[in-house]
């Protein structure tokens, strides 16, 4: 055999057989690459024609203008032939404020519109900290939703004025100092709750000076007592602000400078408003709640741990129903007689004890996650617990936990439609039955729930992507 | 070793003594880890501190910054005794630098963050300043235009570097090196070695787990070999390598050098 060889010419590359390119590998390798998965292939391709071929026509043949759910029927008989079946969102067309609002007062709609414009723009700085495209962009969005939907709502002049004096004030901020945004954020819960419940403008006012008076305590304790104990002393102080004096001094206030917004009571909300309004303020308050939770759990300080754990084991053993019915009706009992406790309020506040517990759990695994070495890094510069908590271990933490926590929250927005087991209009079973109840859509089924679950699953699917998003945002570690 | 002559001139051993042990005793659980150490470093000394795994040295330097906890006997660091007063503890950490074995750089921020992170926080000093800090010590030790990169996309030689910058940056009195070059390949072992010379020269005091025994010889005034949790020899790197007093030295040297 002859051994030598030398090319006198190199090969030029030459294009893939027809098999190895496009469409037919694609083919080939996803859906057609052994015997199995071609009988997979085709026994899903005859599933999905029986599924479509069974639903499209409910969905071509749906009616949007009708006056009840006969009538619906009487034109579907009548455009698609006897027997045909067909959507009928008519019924959506005419109630759908009660999906939204529930029962309040449609010359105020514009309120809970507002503070949902508002709202975003709230979250702006949190969700886009320091970017100032997208927070731009952002507001620009909210503007033009303010706009839209305070002409159609029929908002007071007042309204517009205010709306464009915070948005302008905003937009400032964002170019000048997108910092000082989280200031409109740190007001915007008594704003809102303020714009959703109306009364006297003192009671939101007077509410957050409690938050002042927590700040007040800690600064003129931190020197003397150090932060931890001087923190627990800063909340006693605020929780005894608004167990005691917040009522008379809201009522002093309110005697001698009225003004406010026209009352709302509890019962008149309803729909998305209700549900978007038990799920923010309820993931916004459980992430701190949270995060402390899980730090308590980790703590060497006994008794400390031993509450955290006690706390999250008790909340988690038990059904969120059991805590709901706990709101509903037990928390009356132990609260002093007179007090009127609101039902949303006592709502949210054991949804966000729930939700709590669960995101300890969440972040208890980003902490374990983290190599022992970073502690000791950042003891071994001196920084002190709270610091390397704050600027060490939970921005990792949190960020390894990121997936898990948005988990948490989607579960606790649709965990909101459990407070109609409390006599509380959700949107899915509550606003539902009462449309049902009616005797022009009686019998009408699958379109309320379509109707609710695709919002449901917008919301969702949201908090999904931004999620993914912020992953990427904060993936830092090149592996 | 280092391609230039190292300069012994800067390093002068002085009297004022920088750390000081007596008695010290630790356990973990049951386990008698470290043994009646007794040790006195003053200020300016290069000690080597080596030994077989498990003879408890990293474990007596990282009781020097206390981020092991000793039970019994007295360490006195800059004139501070370290006992759970956690002011104390927090002064000595903020006068002791410390490099590990991993780096233990912050992922989520960059070089330069590392680097201020603890001056602007621990010592309040200005942003700016912090900086211009952090920038000087990323020049010595050689990476100033990594300084934006994520520690993630440096070598483990530039990341150890970067962790000898970022303690730098606090101007520590006393620097404890827990086997700064065990994780790292061996043509990245000199950069840092290189590095940990450099500081050498200029007079810091420095204690170092290591079994770079080149570095031992070039650099250190003193050796310390550890077994069992306690201290079996000590003596000046000459004397310490060629005529070795102890025969658990003896066995330990013949087994590093006897290839």
């Amino acid at each position: 055999m002859d051994k030598h060889f030398a090319r006198t010419e190199m090969l030029p590359p030459l294009a893939p057989p027809v098999t190895e390119r496009g469409v037919v590998k694609w083919l080939r390798e996803n859906l057609f690459s052994g015997p199995f998965n071609t009988i997979l292939t085709l026994v899903a391709l005859v599933v999905i024609y029986k599924l479509v071929s069974a639903a499209l026509p409910w969905w071509l043949n749906s009616v949007w203008t009708a006056e009840s759910l006969s009538q619906c029927r009487e034109i579907v008989a009548a455009t698609a032939g006897e027997g045909a079946s067909g959507a009928c969102w008519a019924m959506i067309r005419e109630r759908w404020h009660q999906f939204i609002f529930g029962f309040y007062p449609p010359d105020l709609w514009w309120r809970p519109v507002l503070a949902f414009g508002l709202l975003i723009a709230a979250l702006g700085p949190v969700l886009y900290s320091g970017q100032k495209r997208s927070l731009t962009i952002l507001l620009g969005i909210v503007a033009a939703y303010l706009v839209v939907t305070l002409s159609l709502t029929g908002a007071p002049t007042g309204a517009f004025v205010a709306a464009a004096v915070v948005v302008v004030a905003l937009f400032a901020a964002v170019q000048v100092a997108p910092g000082r945004m989280l200031l409109f954020t740190a007001i915007y819960p008594a704003l809102c709750f303020w714009l959703l419940w109306g009364g006297s403008i003192w009671t939101p006012v007077v509410a957050m000076l409690g938050f002042v008076v927590m700040g007040v305590v800690y600064m003129a304790l931190v020197g003397r007592f150090g932060p931890t104990a001087s923190a627990i002393a800063g909340v006693v102080a605020a929780v005894l602000w608004w167990l005691f004096l917040d009522i008379p001094i809201t009522q002093a206030l309110a005697d001698m400078i009225g003004g406010g917004l026209r009352s709302v009571e509890s019962d008149e909300f309803g729909g998305f408003l209700l549900a978007i309004t038990i799920g923010v303020t309820a993931i916004s308050f459980s992430l701190p709640i949270g995060i402390l939770l899980a730090l308590g759990r980790q703590s060497d300080m006994l008794i400390v741990k031993t509450l955290c754990v006690g706390f999250i084991e008790f909340i988690r053993g038990v059904p969120l129903i059991t805590l709901l019915f706990t709101a509903s009706l037990l928390l009356q009992y132990f609260l002093p007689p007179g007090t009127n406790f609101d039902i949303i309020l006592r709502v949210i506040i054991l949804v966000t004890l729930f939700a709590a517990a669960y995101l300890a759990e969440v972040i208890r695994g980003g902490l374990a996650a983290l190599p022992r070495g970073q502690y000791e890094a950042a003891d071994a510069l001196g920084l002190d617990y709270w610091r390397a908590q704050r600027l060490i271990i939970l921005p990792q933490a949190l960020k390894i936990s990121i997936p898990a926590i948005v988990s948490t929250f989607i579960g606790l927005f649709k965990d909101t439609t459990l407070v109609a087991f409390v006599g509380l209009m959700d949107p899915l079973k509550g606003v539902t039955q009462i449309v049902r109840a009616d005797i022009n859509w009686k019998g009408i089924y699958w379109e309320p729930y379509i109707f609710v679950g695709a919002i449901f699953f917008v919301i969702c699917f949201g908090m999904s992507r931004y999620s993914m998003y912020l992953e990427r945002k904060l993936k830092t570690d090149h592996r | 070793m280092s391609e230039h002559a190292i300069d012994r001139s800067k390093m002068k051993v002085s009297d004022e003594v920088a750390i000081q042990i007596s008695g010290m005793n630790k356990w973990y659980g049951t386990f008698h880890v470290l043994r009646d150490i007794n040790m006195t470093v003053q200020r300016g000394e290069r000690i080597v501190i080596c030994g077989p795994s498990g003879s408890g040295k990293s474990t007596l330097i990282r009781c020097i910054n206390r981020l092991e906890e000793h039970q019994q006997g007295q360490i006195v660091v800059d004139g501070t005794e370290l006992t759970n007063d956690l002011k104390n503890i927090d002064k000595v950490r903020s006068e002791v630098g410390m490099v590990f074995q991993h780096f233990n750089l912050f992922p989520h921020l960059t070089i330069l963050e590392n680097c201020t992170l603890a001056p602007i926080w621990v010592r309040k000093v200005p942003k700016k300043e912090a900086e211009e800090t952090a920038m000087h010590f990323l020049r010595k030790v050689k990476i100033p235009e990594q300084a934006n990169k994520y520690p993630g996309q440096l070598s483990g030689g530039q990341q150890q570097r970067v962790a000898i910058a970022r303690s730098l940056c606090m101007k520590p009195r006393i620097m404890l090196f827990d086997e700064p070059t065990s994780a790292l390949d061996p043509e990245m072992i000199k950069e840092v070695l290189d590095t940990m010379i450099q500081l050498a020269e200029e007079g810091m005091t420095m204690l170092c787990v290591t079994h770079e025994m080149g570095f031992a010889q070039a650099v250190a005034n003193r050796v310390i070999f550890m077994d069992q949790g306690q201290i079996v020899e000590q003596n000046e790197p000459k004397e310490f390598f060629n005529n070795p007093k102890s025969d658990r030295t003896k066995l330990f040297l013949s087994q590093i050098l006897g290839h």
